[in-house]
């Protein structure tokens, strides 16, 4: 335990930015841990990674450790992103996001950066719910739930970010929960190492919003029930859209090639400055 | 590659802006198609590759100036072009771009508005959105070109103030600047005076990457340099770490507006044409200004002591030209097409001291020479 925070602590601006905002219990700091870790574990320099984050309690996160970090605006985190990358390849290029963030305000560059294929790696942490402006609904909210912008209950049904991503073509999409944390860092190494559009949504859990609104008291509660619903996709496979119902499938859920934007482009222009 | 020097080429003024951009150093380019400014990112699109830049087209003009600056922090100077409801569109980022002092220049080549309005006619109703587009207190450079050389000329200058002082600037151009074409003879490239951002000079350790060196501008670096550092819309201290100390947020947002405001004698930018006996002056800017022109050519013809002043820079507004203005002048006339934006203006910082008259047009066709000469007639006395 010693040497994994002292591991850790090599990653983070401990003398500047702590104590964290992330109230105690949350996911978004399991995510965090298993994300330097990777990043350790390639040995990526901490020069080369730029983090690229929206507005939310999520995207807060790259404010914490020592690589390049940009702390853009409420869903635009993926523009931002794109602008980095195209304009020096080199960069290993992260988005860091919330639901709302990824999934509302920022659907649609969601969908066009899964289309478009620049290499990106993005993370969604879903927490169903918008943590940061205090508990109101998110577009993965689920059907009924109360919050505090639906008193009388969710009347509208949840996105599912993954397979909306993949319909819109990203090259790898995973899903997994911060209760499995050896899958997830599985998942964020091969999305770290796919080349091309990646996105990985990791459920995590909102203690202080989502958890009340599920009736789950405690963060215990909470992976508890990441644990027990969670169903790998090998095993999903062979079970019908009724035993489905309410479960989160988890694992790879898309690995295959595409032509990559800014490796065309970049062949493109090293064709024009020939002439 | 063959010499273009001295010699004369036909150019439109989007063109003309293309080529002031890539000139200046610009090597990326994000944008959104729209009337009249989507040559922009035609001829863009043509020539960023050939200089070993990119151009990319984006979802929409909030993706298009999100990627600007994000290839601005990644060190290659970036730029758009839009014109009315992609502008407004762009308004959070620009903000965000003045707060994390992130160089980069943003062409709005009007046309009339409100919303749709008349997307293929020229008119000047952005001036006050430039200014004050974006939520928040802050300060912005706007630029108005009023012919095809002044397009690619200001083009260079909007970067070179963008780059000096870490901050956003406007190219507020028109659908007739845009679209018309002039001949032109554009200098060679070793002749223009290119500025780049101020760069630190001290190792990581040492830098400070939102203090104040004393010029207001602080060093920046590009992500990928060994300068590990964090950017942000909110309010920051010195380090870029968020804060709600009074005494850093107020340090911040005061050198945020001191930083343009105490070069403004550096910002005095105008041509003064016929001024110096004058003892009426029109004052006008980006096309307007052409046909002020040649109305104060007519007027003089007829014995009118009268002189134009074209203004180059809008915001921050040259309060110390015009204040010399109105000490020179009895009347000013300012012909705009809108319904006053610049001549609110003009009226604030001349506190009684000569007359003001104003010409409006807000239908969609330009003010023509004629129209400023009678107007002239009638207020000259
Ligand atoms: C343009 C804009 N609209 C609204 C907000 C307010 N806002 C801040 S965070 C947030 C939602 C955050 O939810 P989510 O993205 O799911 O992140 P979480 O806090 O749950 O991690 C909203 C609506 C904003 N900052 N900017
Ligand atoms: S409000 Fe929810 S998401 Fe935000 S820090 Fe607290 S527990 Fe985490
Ligand atoms: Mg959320």
């Amino acid at each position: 335990m010693k040497e994994s925070s002292h591991f850790v602590h090599k990653y983070l601006r401990s003398s500047k930015r702590f104590p964290h905002i992330w109230c105690a219990g949350c996911g978004i700091g399991i995510f965090m841990q298993a994300l330097i870790r990777v990043i350790d574990k390639i040995g990526y320099s901490k020069d080369e990674v730029v983090l690229v984050s929206g507005i939310g309690c999520s995207s807060r996160l790259p404010v914490y450790v020592d690589f390049n970090t940009l702390h853009a605006t409420h869903g635009r985190a993926l523009t931002f992103a794109t602008g980095v990358k195209l304009a020096n390849p080199r960069l290993k290029v992260i988005t860091i996001m919330g639901d709302g963030d990824a999934a509302s305000i920022g659907g649609n560059h969601l969908i066009h950066a899964a289309r478009r294929n620049v290499e990106i790696v993005s993370f969604v942490i879903n927490n169903q719910v918008y943590g940061m402006t205090g508990g109101q609904s998110s577009p993965t909210t689920p059907y009924g739930l109360k919050t505090t912008s639906a008193p009388y209950g969710n009347l509208e049904a949840p996105f599912d970010i993954s397979r909306l991503v993949e319909a819109a073509g990203a090259v790898f999409v995973g899903r997994t929960t911060v209760y499995h944390t050896p899958q997830l860092e599985r998942l964020i190494e091969k999305s770290l190492k796919k080349d091309g559009f990646s996105m990985v949504e990791v459920l995590a859990q909102c203690v202080t919003y989502s958890g009340r609104w599920m009736g789950l008291a405690s963060p215990v509660e909470m992976m508890a029930w990441q644990r027990d619903n969670a169903i790998t996709v090998e095993k999903a496979a062979e079970m019908n859209e009724t035993e489905l119902a309410g479960k989160v499938v988890i694992g790879v859920l898309v690995d295959r090639e595409r032509p990559i934007y800014d490796k065309e482009y970049g062949k493109l222009a090293r064709e024009k400055l020939k002439v | 590659m063959k010499s273009r020097k001295q010699s004369q080429v036909l150019l439109q003024g989007n063109e003309a802006c293309v080529r002031g951009a890539i000139a200046a150093g610009c090597r990326f380019y994000a944008g959104y198609p729209i009337t009249p400014a989507t040559e922009i990112m035609e001829y863009m699109a043509r020539q960023l590759p050939e200089a070993g830049g990119v151009c990319i087209q984006m979802e929409d003009e909030i993706a298009s100036m999100g990627a600007i600056i994000g290839a601005s922090l990644a060190g290659s100077k970036s730029m758009t072009a839009t014109s009315g409801p992609g502008f407004s569109l762009m308004q959070e980022h620009i903000g965000y771009a003045c707060m994390a002092e992130v160089p980069c220049v943003v062409v709005d080549v009007m046309r009339a508005g409100p919303s749709t309005g008349l997307p293929t006619q020229a008119a000047q109703g952005d001036v006050m959105q430039a200014r004050w587009g974006t939520h928040g207190d802050h300060s912005i450079i706007v630029l108005a070109p009023s012919s095809v050389y002044e397009f690619y000329e200001l083009t260079i200058q909007a970067f070179n103030l963008a780059e000096r002082y870490r901050t956003p600037t406007i190219l507020l151009a028109d659908e007739i600047v845009g679209h018309m074409r002039e001949g032109v003879s554009l200098p060679p490239q070793g002749e223009l005076e290119i500025e780049n951002r101020p760069r630190p000079t001290v190792p990581p350790e040492w830098h400070v990457p939102y203090g104040d060196p004393g010029t207001g501008v602080p060093p920046m670096p590009a992500f990928g340099e060994g300068y590990r550092y964090h950017v942000t819309g909110l309010h920051h201290d010195v380090r870029g770490y968020p804060t709600t100390r009074p005494d850093e947020v107020q340090a911040l947002m005061r050198r945020l507006f001191s930083k343009i405001s105490n070069d403004f004698e550096r910002l005095q930018w105008c041509d003064s044409y016929f001024t110096e006996d004058a003892e009426m002056t029109v004052i006008a800017y980006g096309c307007v200004a052409r046909a002020g022109l040649q109305a104060v050519k007519e007027a003089r013809q007829k014995g009118l002591k009268v002189g134009l002043v074209k203004l180059k820079i809008l915001w921050p507004f040259m309060r110390r030209t015009i204040t010399g203005i109105t000490e020179s002048s009895r009347v000013i006339l300012v012909p705009e097409m809108n319904v006053g934006q610049i001549s609110r203006e003009v009226k604030r910082v001349n506190q009684g001291s000569c007359e003001i008259a104003t010409l409006n047009k807000i239908d969609g066709t330009a003010i023509t020479p004629g129209e400023i000469l009678s107007k002239i007639e009638e207020v000259y006395r």
